[in-house]
């Protein structure tokens, strides 16, 4: 069986003015130090921390942004490139192309002067037979002439003389 | 259960200063273990936090979204160290008295010390006077008389009457729940010593009603310091 004397719960309850002043300033006491020691360098090392961490991110947001933007660069300074490329490759066709129509022009020109030239001369050699046949006709009739002339021929004659020439044709020869 | 308390009466021929000094030695050692702990918690303290400085940490943050969850975190945040404090100093000395009660002499000497309501109540009367004072100086103390009409004057006298109530239920919930915990357990042991039996038939429920005791403990700490921080923000914030 219970003891009876277990619910006669602690009657003397009363209040200790002097106890509770003590505790208060007990109290009071253990919060400043505790504060100063425990709770100030635990705040600031979470403090800190939270600056730490918050920075961080600053800093990484701010690399972030700048190798974007350095990519950005790179990006346009690439397109530049490829642009001015195509632009040098393109002038050098048009470069290639002016000189081939320069060249065959020019080409054109010059064989078109050389058959000037050519049938220049072909008429000043044309001319200078010409001249020469002339001349040559010329001394042949005074030859012939002048043969003709040296004697009144004989069918024996004649035929004498043909032979003669013919020989000295054949002789000529 | 028939102990008394240690008490000294009388003390320089005044009537009415009295000494528990049970309450003075729990009070001390409760203080002293806190003390200890978040020396030693907050030793060596790292960016990188590891071990107890990690324990140390989640109090804190508990304690701040407590503050967070009842005030502007800037208004609050000179509270933090004295809602730590409460916090720690009440769930030590709440599970002071789960351990062991030492009764020498048919005085009671080690018990909780919130399981007497002279230290709760003092406790009660140190944190309503912190709002008050907080109240004055953080609205100045028109701002802090103007609470005391609104939203209406006739309001008034009930102000008043919830001053004094909330100091007392703040106080006396402490005290009760303990002091109902400690009764029980007192109880429980003692049937245990009246025989082998009795004993055998006792180990559950006592083991059973000091983890409710330690549950208690810590809910009835957060409930202090919570009603702290509302009665608090009470007095402090500028809109409620």
């Amino acid at each position: 069986m219970l003891d009876p004397r277990l619910f006669i719960l602690n009657a003397e309850m009363g209040f200790n003015p002097g106890s509770m002043i003590i505790q208060f300033v007990m109290f009071i006491i253990l919060l400043a130090v505790i504060t100063k020691f425990a709770w100030r360098p635990l705040m600031n090392v979470m403090q800190e921390r939270e600056e730490h961490v918050a920075n961080e991110i600053d800093t990484a947001e701010k690399n972030r942004q700048e190798a974007e933007r350095l990519m950005n660069e790179a990006q346009d300074e690439l397109q530049g490139t490829r642009q001015n490329a195509q632009k040098i490759i393109e002038d050098a066709k048009e470069t290639a192309k002016s000189e081939q129509q320069t060249m065959i022009a020019e080409a054109k020109d010059e064989a078109q002067r050389i058959k000037d030239n050519a049938r220049q001369e072909i008429e000043q050699e044309k001319e200078r037979a010409v001249q020469a046949l002339q001349e040559q006709v010329g001394t042949l009739s005074v030859q012939i002439a002048s043969k003709v002339i040296e004697k009144e021929l004989t069918v024996d004659e004649q035929q004498k003389l043909i032979n003669e020439y013919l020989e000295q044709v054949g002789e000529n020869k | 259960m028939d102990h008394s308390s240690p008490t000294i009466e009388n003390v320089f021929g005044i009537g009415w200063l009295d000494f528990n000094l049970s309450n003075i030695i729990m009070t001390f050692v409760a203080s002293l273990i806190v003390f200890i702990i978040a020396v030693i918690g907050s030793r060596n303290l790292q960016r990188k936090p590891t071990g107890f400085q990690n324990f140390m940490e989640w109090i804190v943050d508990f304690v701040k979204g407590m503050i967070s969850s009842t005030m502007d975190w800037k208004t609050g945040r000179r509270f933090l160290p004295l809602g730590l404090t409460l916090l720690m100093y009440i769930f030590i000395a709440n599970i002071l008295g789960i351990m062991f009660m030492v009764v020498y002499d048919g005085e009671l000497w080690w018990k909780s010390p919130t399981a007497d309501p002279g230290v709760t109540l003092t406790l009660a009367v140190m944190v309503v006077a912190l709002t008050h004072y907080y109240g004055v100086r953080l609205k100045g103390t028109k701002g802090y008389i103007k609470e005391f009409f609104s939203p209406i004057p006739i309001l008034f006298p009930l102000k008043i009457i919830e001053e004094f109530a909330n100091t007392l239920t703040l106080g006396m919930r402490l005290y009760g729940n303990i002091y109902a915990g400690e009764v029980l357990l007192t109880l429980l042991v003692g049937f245990m010593a009246t025989g082998a039996m009795e004993t055998v038939a006792g180990v559950v429920p006592a083991l059973l009603w000091q983890g409710f005791k330690l549950f208690i403990s810590g809910i009835q700490a957060f409930i202090f310091v919570m009603l702290t921080m509302v009665y608090m923000s009470h007095k402090v914030s500028e809109d409620h």
